[in-house]
């Protein structure tokens, strides 16, 4: 029988932590991700788990020393936020480049300038390029259940490249709510023993990690590492399969909500699509107005075809991005979705908006007032601007919020 | 562990840094790895750590590995942090049985690595007190980037960043003292040493780091002929200099406790450390004579306070 | 695959995984010795075996089994000249060229 908890986000992340006892945790904490570290300290304290904890210095030490013990023939946890994650930035490329399966457990916060302890996704787009598999989260429920996939996706030999589980700052970190835990022993057996090929620790063989790569080599490398994220949409769609097997709740790439006939969509990633759900219902009562939303869970590997193949045939879509990237056209989810549409030469009307930087809310009825301006744009064809801003305050007539 | 040390049984060992890794000829670093390995016991298995910098790209250069073991480059500021990550999996490993060998762990660090760019991961490790050794091979610049000052470079030294010129004698600063930093740390053991005559001073301090339970950092001089300015066929003549000018006093810090390794009978003025090399030619100029009392004050100075602490 | 299948002429494909080597001191099979301009002869008959060339050498170039060396590595030898001048007994001579 499964567990019915109440749990925070960050409860939900270092109970499964707990169940999957990794071998060793280096991290230092940071809002809104300190209370994993701490959660697993407890554990540790308390004779629950064995994992080795490692007290580094900072978060650069963090990701420095998970490198090592994941060469090392360890399985290998952290966990940060924003700047934490920045200081990392390095690192995270090393990860992936020496094709390490290491797991981190990444509560988005917006990255400072001016500092913000709040959700956005700025930390972990701004990582999208380091070779990282970003699996996100809507809710407590979903942030537990990517965390146990985490491991299976990452450590299969078609894989090994690392995985960061991203939830809400605060949103979902702090917010207590009802949750499905998975039995120890099932979640044990789910994750199962970790029995790495070749790591450092091998007395049959020695193993060099890291080296020094010249032109005649580099590409082919990253050409490799692009093969393993290749390889991983299958794994991740495998890995949810069995999970669904086990607790029958069912992940994809992404989850469509209410999609079967729509005709306007919203496409989010994280906790802001409860909301745009309930605004979702809310329209098709009362008006009966066809809209729907996919909610982005895989961000990398991007599920591009996959998800043209939803979106194409449309009236109009808004994409909504929670970081900026200062580009002339979007953010970095609205860039994706465009790419996918582009390739898949589809005629949909696409429009992009900025929500929620620096833990600005989103209402029910700001997203009433996107489902209005994708109809009218339909409509008439014209979009105003490549992207406007949500909740922004303006102080003329000239601005682009919505 | 006090045993006695037998040259020859000791050079007869197994060669742990294998020839063919890209090194400059004559590279002090080489020599630092080759013989600090060397003082693992054959038996015992290691891993390996590095910095960025000369050595990492040299000694591992895809697919060319120069270590008989297991080695692992990271990044250019994290050698502590990283081999930190390598010896708890090891702790952690046996714990659960899954590993039944021996490790012992040594990492590898320029003094760009170590001193600057590397200080705080070094500094991390050291006072976690991973069961590992920290070497940091002392060439006293960013040699792989091709002479910039650290601050490990002595006073005055003309680098491509302190050049020497008409408003300039070099660096102005002088030397950070690393060794006493980590002394500062309460590690079991810290030690300074470079090459002399048969390597009994290295070789036994890296030992005695090695085999030390907890943390330990060497210090170990390591001349560069390209970044100093003399002639790679003179290195040891360099490193004799260096002991017996008392710009690079040998020492050890056991639990504690400051010990000297070695009072020259004759202490040698600064000049003739200088004088080999081209980074401090510009000393030698007339009307320069107070920078060199001024650098052999600094040394004076250093010995000295080095002398009261280890009486 | 084995790191003397890997070169500069290998497909993506035959890149080793993260570019890790599951094989010890494969530096072997890069000769430095062609970068040597002079080259230390060992003049065997001056040897007395006592090694204080062994340590200096940064290229791990000078063989020593059983407390003997041996003839010197000319596939990684660099010729930087070290063992020659901490030799006592004039037992390297440093010649020029390879």
């Amino acid at each position: 029988m499964a567990i019915r908890e109440r749990l925070s986000g960050n409860e939900a992340v270092a109970y499964a932590i707990k169940q999957i006892n990794p071998d060793v945790m280096p991290a230092f904490p940071i809002t809104p991700s300190t209370e994993i570290p701490q959660y697993v300290a407890n554990y540790i304290a308390n004779g629950e788990i064995d994992t080795e904890f490692i007290h580094v210095e900072s978060e650069h030490s963090a990701m420095s020393a998970a490198i090592g013990a994941c060469a090392a023939g360890a399985r290998t946890v952290t966990a940060t936020s924003s700047c934490g994650m920045a200081l990392m930035w390095e690192e995270l490329y090393v990860a992936a480049s020496d094709r390490l399966p290491v797991v981190l457990a990444l509560v988005n916060r917006a990255l400072t300038g001016p500092i913000n302890i709040n959700a956005d996704h700025s930390d972990s787009m701004g990582a999208r390029d380091a070779g990282w598999i970003q699996i996100y989260a809507e809710s407590n429920q979903e942030v537990y259940d990517n965390f146990l996939q985490a491991y299976p996706i990452a450590e299969h030999k078609d894989v090994h490249l690392p995985v960061m589980i991203c939830q809400d700052g605060f949103i979902t970190s702090h917010g207590v709510e009802n949750i499905m835990l998975v039995e120890d022993d099932k979640a044990k057996a789910f994750v199962g023993e970790y029995c790495p090929e070749h790591y450092l620790l091998n007395a049959k063989e020695p193993m060099a990690v890291g080296p020094y790569a010249v032109s005649n080599y580099y590409m082919e490398t990253k050409r490799a590492q692009r093969q393993a994220m290749l390889n991983a949409k299958r794994v991740i769609l495998d890995v949810a399969k069995k999970y669904e097997e086990m607790t029958g709740r069912k992940y994809g790439f992404f989850e469509e909500y209410r999609m079967e006939d729509a005709e306007y969509a919203v496409v989010i990633i994280g906790s802001a699509a409860g909301t745009c759900k309930a605004a979702v219902d809310h329209i098709r009562e009362t008006t009966g107005k066809k809209v729907g939303l996919v909610k982005i869970r895989v961000f990398r590997p991007f599920p591009e075809e996959e998800l043209a193949k939803v979106l194409k045939n449309l009236k109009a879509a808004a994409v909504l991005d929670r970081s900026e990237m200062f580009s002339a056209t979007s953010g970095p989810l609205g860039a994706e979705v465009r790419a996918a549409l582009y390739s898949a030469k589809a005629e949909i009307e696409l429009v992009n908006y900025f929500y929620g930087l620096g833990g600005r809310d989103i209402t029910v009825g700001d997203f009433e007032k996107i489902f209005d301006n994708l109809e009218e744009i339909a409509q008439t064809h014209e979009i105003r601007d490549m992207y406007a801003y949500i909740g922004l305050r303006e102080g003329d007539c000239h601005g682009n919020s919505l | 562990m006090e045993t006695a040390y037998n040259f020859k049984e000791v050079m007869s060992r197994p060669e742990r840094l294998a020839p063919g890794h890209r090194m400059c000829a004559g590279c002090g670093g080489a020599v630092t790895v080759r013989n600090v390995l060397r003082a693992l016991n054959p038996e015992d298995k290691a891993v390996v750590g590095n910095a960025t910098g000369c050595l990492e790209v040299s000694t591992f250069m895809y697919p060319y590995t120069a270590y008989q073991d297991s080695y692992i480059h990271n990044a250019f500021e994290n050698a502590g942090a990283t081999l930190s990550g390598v010896e708890t999996a090891y702790r952690v490993l046996k714990k659960k049985g899954k590993l039944t060998d021996d490790y012992k762990f040594i990492t590898f660090g320029g003094d760009g690595g170590t001193y600057d760019i590397g200080f705080q991961s070094l500094s991390g490790a050291m006072e976690r007190g991973h069961d590992m050794v920290y070497v940091c091979y002392d060439n006293g610049a960013y040699m792989n980037t091709g002479t910039q000052r650290s601050s490990a470079t002595p006073q005055f030294a003309d680098t491509t960043t302190t050049p020497a010129g008409k408003v300039s004698d070099g660096k102005v600063q002088i030397r950070k003292d690393l060794a006493a930093i980590m002394a500062e740390h309460h590690i079991p053991y810290v030690a300074q040493t470079t090459f002399t005559n048969n390597f009994k001073d290295l070789h036994t301090k890296a030992k005695k780091a090695i085999y030390t339970p907890g943390a330990a950092f060497l210090n170990v001089m390591s001349p560069c002929p390209r970044g100093w300015g003399y002639d790679p066929s003179d290195l040891m003549t360099i490193c004799r200099l260096a002991v017996d000018t008392c710009y690079w006093p040998l020492f050890e810090i056991i639990d504690g406790k400051w010990v000297l390794s070695y009072e020259p009978k004759n202490k040698l003025p600064i000049e003739e450390f200088l004088r080999m090399q081209k980074r401090f030619k510009h000393l030698f100029k007339p009307g320069k004579e107070n920078l060199i009392a001024q650098f052999q004050a600094e040394v004076d100075r250093r010995w000295d306070e080095l002398k009261k602490k280890c009486e | 695959m084995k790191s003397t299948d890997i070169n500069e002429r290998s497909p993506w494909q035959d890149i080793t995984e993260g570019n890790q080597i599951y094989e010890p001191a494969t530096s072997r099979n890069f000769c430095t010795g062609e970068w040597r301009t002079s080259t230390p002869v060992f003049i065997e008959e001056k040897c007395k075996q006592c090694l204080l060339c062994a340590p200096v050498c940064p290229d791990s170039s000078i063989p020593v089994c059983e407390g003997k060396r041996g003839e010197f590595d000319y596939d990684h030898c660099k010729g930087c000249g070290i063992c020659a001048k901490v030799c006592p007994f004039g037992a390297i001579e440093m010649k020029e060229g390879k």
